[in-house]
């Protein structure tokens, strides 16, 4: 991003950003930064906190008038993540024994999923290969992926099962919001997924079965949050 | 330590390009700027199902008035459901929308743009050479003078 600020100043156009990881904000010499320790993925600090959000522009916009450059300025509050605290979603009851439960508690979330997408006002994550009545059949890829380690057996390539995998986790998420009182804190429902529900260890399965079959590391690497994978 | 804290760790002192010097342009006064936002995120418009391929330099151009932008970052290793919940959250939108309304700021640009960041070139060749030059263009033929960047 400093690279980008760099380019604009060139250009004539005035530039602040904000920055999530302090060492590479102070390493790219761009001119003026406000440092927020907020979890990664929320640069604003708090998603639907209007003030908390003007509150952050209002401090970035303040440097503009800065010419002892390059500036890095802190926000006074701290944000940590809470991936070791997840979320406590209700997951629904098995429901037809005929289906892999996995497919069957993906199908129970489905009314939440929609909640969401409402809510949303039809804007979601999901759709990337595989659209919300697809994830059953998608799941039971990476089941099969996790029991045989072949990308082709499960009708995947290097790019789809990064996408697939991102369909899941974002059906599951949008579920989880729909689920929650309020917002979770960030990371909270990724770890609801990844580790309490039937889906996501799958997932996790799958990669693991990759790695340990010599599969590219931008394979599986990337098929789920690296503090995800232990 | 927040699993955050472990990715800071690892990517803070990942190799950046080194630049002799620091270019800088002078703002107008806030309530006379147009601004536009340059997000890192991966975004990019409804119906756009592309997923971000990691050593894509190129850059999207957002139409002012959307909100339904989709989060298309190849990587998974952050929150995502902050987005989910609030676009503002990462794409303040809204917020300059509101400053412009409130007399704060000038105006809001009527497009924005995003790249993505985590980019697997560590030379950034690309976004220096074709792509960010040709997206600050962007930028300038819509008289923009300040930019908001923010990452994810």
């Amino acid at each position: 991003m400093g690279v980008l600020a760099r380019i604009l100043e060139e250009a004539g156009i005035a530039t602040v950003g904000l920055s999530l990881v302090r060492r590479q904000a102070e390493n790219i010499r761009a001119p003026r930064f406000l440092h927020g320790e907020f979890p990664l993925g929320r640069p604003l600090g708090k998603p639907g906190d209007v003030e908390f959000q003007l509150d952050v522009i209002r401090r970035a916009f303040s440097l503009l008038e800065r010419t002892d450059v390059p500036v890095i300025e802190d926000h006074p509050e701290i944000i940590d993540d809470e991936a070791d605290q997840a979320a406590t979603c209700t997951l629904p009851p098995r429901h037809d024994p005929a289906l892999h439960p996995a497919v069957d508690e993906a199908q129970g979330l489905r009314s939440a999923y929609n909640r969401q997408l409402e809510r949303s006002g039809g804007r979601t994550a999901v759709g990337r290969v595989a659209d919300p009545d697809q994830i059953g059949d998608v799941i039971l890829k990476f089941v099969t992926l996790a029991d045989t380690a072949s990308m082709e057996a499960a009708g995947f390539d290097s790019d789809t099962v990064r996408a697939a995998g991102q369909d899941i986790r974002a059906y599951y998420e949008e579920a989880g919001l729909a689920l929650s009182d309020h917002v979770p804190a960030a990371r909270q429902l990724e770890s609801w997924f990844y580790q309490q529900t039937q889906t996501g260890p799958i997932i996790r399965a799958a990669a693991l079965a990759l790695e340990a079959a010599g599969e590219d590391r931008n394979t599986w690497y990337y098929m789920l949050p690296g503090n995800q994978q232990g | 330590m927040a699993s955050d804290g472990s990715i800071r760790d690892r990517v803070g002192d990942i190799p950046t390009p080194e630049f002799a010097s620091i270019p800088l342009t002078e703002a107008p006064p806030l309530a006379e700027a147009r601004v536009a936002l340059v997000t890192t995120a991966g975004l990019r418009a409804a119906g756009d199902v592309r997923l971000w391929q990691p050593t894509d330099g190129s850059f999207t151009v957002l139409p002012g008035g959307a909100r339904d932008v989709q989060l298309s970052h190849f990587s998974p290793n952050f929150d995502r459901t902050g987005f989910a919940a609030d676009i503002n959250v990462v794409y303040p939108v809204d917020r300059l929308e509101e400053m412009a309304a409130a007399g704060e700021i000038g105006s809001v640009a009527n497009q924005h743009i995003s790249f993505m960041g985590a980019q697997f070139d560590a030379t950034f060749s690309t976004i220096l050479l074709d792509s960010g030059p040709a997206a600050a263009q962007v930028l300038l033929d819509d008289d923009v003078d300040v930019v908001l960047l923010t990452p994810i």
